[in-house]
């Protein structure tokens, strides 16, 4: 795939329908897979690599991009189409100026769940047969090819590309995922239980904000978190409650736009299983406002910003569910 | 859960300046009595109420926030109040999500005529946080008093 995905790059590079791409080089390991912006075909031939650990989503840096000189060429796979979308929907990303080159999507692999099998030293990792085959400084190790699949790519959401102007590979179809699982096992808890469990989560933060820097739904110019008169920017939370302030408005600005690429969840640190609040929000707007899914489309409405007289009353929240 | 008689609760109250706070008026002049727990906050239209508000009441020391605006078709500026039912819908679903208990939260329309209604919900949403005590959940301690 990767050879196939330079070679189309060098075609268009070379014919001048792009003068630059967007894809992943190599970070200081192997696993380490970075968005990079690559101009010529030796950059390509020696940087480009699309493998089991090119998970991150490039979607966001085409805000920046579109507007530059010149088209860019973007490897999208299916759940960045949904960023990229929503971002053209919403007038981020200039269309015109990008030329989308479809790709397959994962399963990718989680170099955290191989190390934390007790696994170090990794040199190479191949998938062979569902079953990967782990090079080590000290030996070779194997492991089942799902038990090293990253967390986003577990419950994912569709295979389908929602726009491309060429497509590497094939199409593939929406899955029925359960990607809301987790969210409908909390809201069975007891509201203590709950509350015990975003405790212990949310208390982990370090306020990185990685998690807002990473996602594509985040692109305001001016962030209300780094406004200086907030009392609550670049500093890390001095206590519990601004570390649920964080989560709760992070969340609450994306809701009825987040595609649920799964990335803030993906970059935390400390692995805070982020991606729950947003599930909850779809979720949410899901059952009481009818299906939706971000980024599926450039026309339909955003939930938030749409509404019908009939809407169901905030009391409903205090009506179902356990207390 | 033991219940302190003698607790009093903080309430802030987010009044939409056409209706509810017509109303608390109304209730006012009409020598209705409601709880001297109740701050309200007036503001222009209940979808004036940004999500960072009702923290940030929490945040300085309330233990419930009630926001009341024009009933649904009323609003001053058309649809305003329905744009705050679907915000308000999820923010309250999430603090629930989060364990907040779900009884501090309320959300109520109260048009400029019903002056004993809004004497009757401030009552009620009083009691209501009464029976669940300081909010300890979504406190900041460094403005505990």
């Amino acid at each position: 795939m990767q050879e196939v995905m330079i070679k189309r790059a060098k075609e268009l590079l070379a014919d001048g329908t792009v003068n630059r791409v967007i894809g992943w080089k190599k970070g200081e390991f192997f696993y380490d897979a970075t968005p990079a912006v690559f101009r010529t075909a030796e950059e390509l031939d020696n940087e480009f690599v699309f493998d089991d650990f090119t998970q991150a989503n490039v979607s966001k840096y085409l805000v920046k991009e579109s507007r530059k000189e010149g088209k860019i060429l973007a490897f999208l796979k299916p759940c960045d189409t949904y960023s990229f979308n929503q971002l053209v929907k919403e007038h981020r990303i200039i269309r015109e100026n990008v030329y989308v080159v479809g790709v397959p999507g994962g399963p990718k692999l989680d170099i955290e769940k191989i190390k934390a099998k007790g696994i170090t030293g990794v040199l190479n990792v191949k998938n062979e047969n569902y079953t990967i085959k782990i090079e080590t400084l000290y030996s070779t190790e194997e492991m089942p090819f799902y038990e090293a699949v990253s967390g986003k790519c577990k419950s994912c959401k569709s295979k389908k590309h929602v726009v491309y102007d060429e497509l590497i590979g094939e199409d593939g179809d929406i899955l029925d995922s359960n990607r809301f699982d987790m969210v409908e096992k909390l809201e069975n808890m007891t509201a203590e239980e709950r509350f015990n469990f975003w405790q212990n989560e949310l208390s982990k933060c370090i306020r990185c904000n990685a998690c807002r820097n990473v996602c594509p739904a985040c692109t305001c110019e001016n962030c209300v978190f780094d406004n200086p008169k907030s009392g609550v920017d670049n500093k890390a939370p001095a206590d519990s409650f601004e570390e649920k302030m964080f989560h709760i408005i992070r969340a609450f600005h994306v809701a009825g736009r987040c595609t649920d690429c799964g990335e803030c969840s993906r970059v935390c640190p400390q692995n805070i299983p982020l991606h729950l609040l947003n599930r909850k929000f779809i979720k949410d707007i899901n059952s009481l406002y009818g299906d939706y899914q971000a980024g599926a489309d450039t026309t339909s409405k955003a939930p938030l910003n749409d509404y019908n007289t009939d809407d169901c009353e905030p009391s409903i929240v205090h009506e179902r569910g356990v207390e | 859960m033991q219940v302190n008689e003698n607790f009093e609760p903080v309430i802030v109250a987010f009044c939409c300046n056409w209706c509810s706070y017509a109303g608390a008026d109304l209730s006012g002049t009409n020598r209705l009595n409601y709880p001297a727990n109740v701050k309200i906050i007036r503001v222009p239209c209940s979808c004036r109420v940004n999500p960072m508000f009702i923290l940030r009441a929490f945040q300085k020391g309330a233990d419930g926030v009630i926001i009341c605006g024009c009933h649904p078709g009323d609003c001053h500026y058309t649809s305003g109040n329905y744009f705050t039912r679907r915000r308000i819908t999820l923010l309250y679903s999430m603090l629930d999500f989060l364990g907040i208990e779900r009884n501090r939260t309320r959300l109520e329309w109260v048009s400029a005529a019903e002056g004993a209604k809004f004497a009757a919900v401030m009552n009620q949403f009083v009691e209501d946080v009464r029976k669940l005590g300081k909010n300890r959940r979504l406190e900041d301690l460094r403005c505990r008093k």
